[in-house]
């Protein structure tokens, strides 16, 4: 591309607040994805702030950039993103032996999210032995088990079947309901039916930012 | 991040590919394993040059006559008579650096007793011969200075001629014959073993010097010794007693400075050294192969951890998405390959060990394993795993995540 720049995204400033279900919709190439990337703190922005928990992101080295997405961001992507011949388990422990805890506390805590996310049981099977819901959720309880702020999801049901996309669904739902903010990149309409509010991209800019459900709303203020 | 999580996913990337990792492994098993047994062969074989070195006896000059011109021909060093029992007297008595010396004489001839013949070397030499090789008798009784001045007939059994002629008998106050002159038996020698030059020094028999000189050699004058050894005081006065030495015979043998000498002194000090320098240079050469064969087996190790980072970019893009810095996934991949290049040395020292032990019993050659070879090769081992893992990794850390987690 040479020295030709591209922008991706131009003028857009929108809030998400905390206990938030967002979904971001857009065609490809509508600058959703790297919008996503640098609410994931993966990309950084050429010029504009991200103010991630109050904290201006923008000037952090790519170490503090690592701790910032180990300890309050949680990644669901659509192609499921576990290590393959490992177990269960030990996935969803692997944001715990970046944050340097010992095993027995990993362990601990790994444990919880596999429940919270309906695995008990599943632990030691490895992403092969599992279904694609079922890899889907160990990816979830991996986001979830560092007690992260928000969680981004990108396209999360793109490689599942509408049973389970209900599924995953439901249980972004009830984690949302726990107070999680959930950030979800999708195409599909009734997928984002789910989120409280749908932020819509075309060509590097918003074009509606619709409150679509009351509920997290309610909550919210309350 | 804790180093034994870091051990754990190691090990399991190593297990995952178990035989590319082996056959990765291979060059770094054969480099250390050729280190291990040259190194052992190489111990061993100096040892041995030390051995028989030190078997000979310590701090000795051997001076031998010069060569003689017969009919336009010229003999080699020793071949001239020009040496005499009174130049080992004399040597002894007025070199003050001179412990012992020693004229002795040599001819071979076959040697009876009863029913049994053995064909050997015999020498005769002075009694302080057996001071200046340090070579006790453990049968029977010594050459004395009575036998030597009455040139008594009597004679000393090295170890193989004794097996020889008498079996497991005590050959002590039998009768022998040496070319046909019999001689009594009156001890046995100490075991020896081999010469450096490979000669067994056991079979041997001693008489006194001028029973030698009367009755085995054929010469015009019978005072003509063929060598006279000689040891000096302590090893630093070796150079000394050589030339004092020198002195002496230029001054008996009225040699002046524009004359030849018709003698010669060698020094086995000087054998010595030489021998140390060709097994050090032998061990350079060893070494240098091995380094080689370390060098390749490196770069086969920077080669296929190349490929694993290029394999696994997604999974770097995974860990660096929740949370592993560019140090974690640096510390990852480098223990990947020490473990690899440990994991091989460690195989190398077993497999060198091994061949070292096949080869020692099967040419019957000492070899000698020391923990320092052991440790280098270790050491070693790991450097190289340091050195070749380390660009490859660089390369892993170096990832940008988004580019990394998109990887097909």
């Amino acid at each position: 591309m040479g020295d030709q720049q591209f922008e991706a995204l131009k003028g857009i400033s929108f809030d998400i607040a905390p206990g938030e279900f967002v979904a971001i919709m857009g065609a490809s190439g509508s600058g959703k994805s790297t919008g996503m990337n640098i609410l994931g703190c993966l990309d950084r922005q050429t010029s504009g702030r991200y103010l991630l928990d109050g904290v201006d992101v923008g000037g952090m080295t790519t170490d503090q950039l690592a701790d910032i997405r180990n300890k309050k961001l949680g990644f669901v992507f659509q192609g499921f993103n576990l290590l393959a011949r490992t177990p269960a388990i030990e996935n969803v422990e692997l944001p715990l032996v970046y944050a340097g805890l010992h095993s027995k506390e990993r362990r601990q805590k790994a444990l919880i999210a596999m429940e919270q996310v309906g695995l008990s049981g599943k632990e030691n099977n490895h992403p092969s032995q599992l279904s694609g819901g079922q890899q889907q959720r160990v990816a979830i309880a991996r986001a979830l088990v560092n007690n992260p702020a928000v969680i981004l999801a990108d396209e999360p049901t793109g490689n599942l079947d509408s049973s389970t996309t209900e599924e995953i669904m439901g249980l972004f739902t009830t984690l949302n309901r726990q107070g999680i903010t959930i950030i979800m990149v999708t195409h599909e309409h009734d997928v984002a039916a789910y989120a409280g509010r749908q932020i819509t991209f075309k060509d590097g800019r918003i074009i509606s930012d619709l409150q679509t459900s009351q509920t997290s709303q309610t909550r919210l203020k309350a | 991040m804790d180093f034994l999580q870091t051990l754990k996913i190691a090990i399991r990337a190593l297990r995952t590919n178990k035989m590319r990792s082996f056959l990765t492994m291979l060059g770094i098993i054969i480099g250390i394993a050729a280190v291990i047994a040259m190194m052992a062969v190489g111990t061993g074989a100096s040892y041995v040059i030390s051995q028989q070195i030190a078997s000979i006896g310590s701090n000795i000059i051997l001076v031998l006559p010069g060569s003689t011109t017969s009919g336009g021909l010229r003999t080699g060093s020793g071949g001239a008579q020009t040496l005499t029992s009174d130049d080992a007297r004399a040597i002894m008595a007025e070199c003050p650096s001179v412990a012992y010396s020693a004229g002795t004489v040599r001819t071979s001839g076959q040697i009876v007793s009863g029913n049994m013949n053995w064909s050997s070397v015999v020498m005769g030499g002075t009694p302080e011969l057996f001071e200046i090789r340090e070579w006790p008798v453990i049968s029977g009784r010594a050459i004395t200075q009575e036998d030597e001045a009455g040139a008594v007939k009597v004679c000393l059994l090295g170890q193989t001629v004794a097996e020889n002629l008498f079996g497991s008998a005590d050959p002590v106050g039998n009768i022998i014959r040496i070319k046909k002159i019999p001689f009594t038996v009156i001890g046995i020698l100490d075991r020896k073993g081999q010469s450096p030059q490979g000669q067994d020094q056991d079979d041997a028999v001693f008489v006194p010097l001028r029973t030698a000189q009367r009755n085995l050699v054929r010469s015009q004058r019978p005072e003509i010794v063929t060598s006279i050894i000689v040891k000096a005081k302590s090893e630093e006065l070796i150079n000394t007693a050589e030339s004092e030495i020198q002195a002496l015979l230029n001054q008996r043998h009225r040699i002046s400075n524009s004359k030849e000498p018709d003698f010669s002194t060698r020094n086995l000090s000087e054998i010595l050294a030489v021998a140390e320098k060709s097994s050090k240079a032998m061990s350079l050469l060893l070494g240098a192969v091995a380094s080689i064969s370390l060098i390749v087996g490196g770069i086969g190790i920077m080669n296929i951890m190349l490929v694993s980072v290029t394999e696994r970019t997604r999974e770097i893009g995974i860990r660096m998405a929740i949370g592993a810095k560019k140090s974690d996934i640096l510390l990852q991949f480098m223990t990947e390959a020490v473990l690899l290049t440990m994991l091989g040395g460690l195989i190398g020292i077993a497999l060198g060990a091994g061949g070292a032990t096949i080869v020692s019993r099967m040419l019957d050659w000492p070899t000698m394993i020391s923990f320092q070879s052991i440790a280098i090769a270790f050491v070693f081992s790991g450097a190289v795993g340091i050195f070749f893992g380390f660009y490859p990794a660089k390369k892993a850390a170096g990832l940008n995540p988004i580019d990394a987690l998109r990887y097909e």
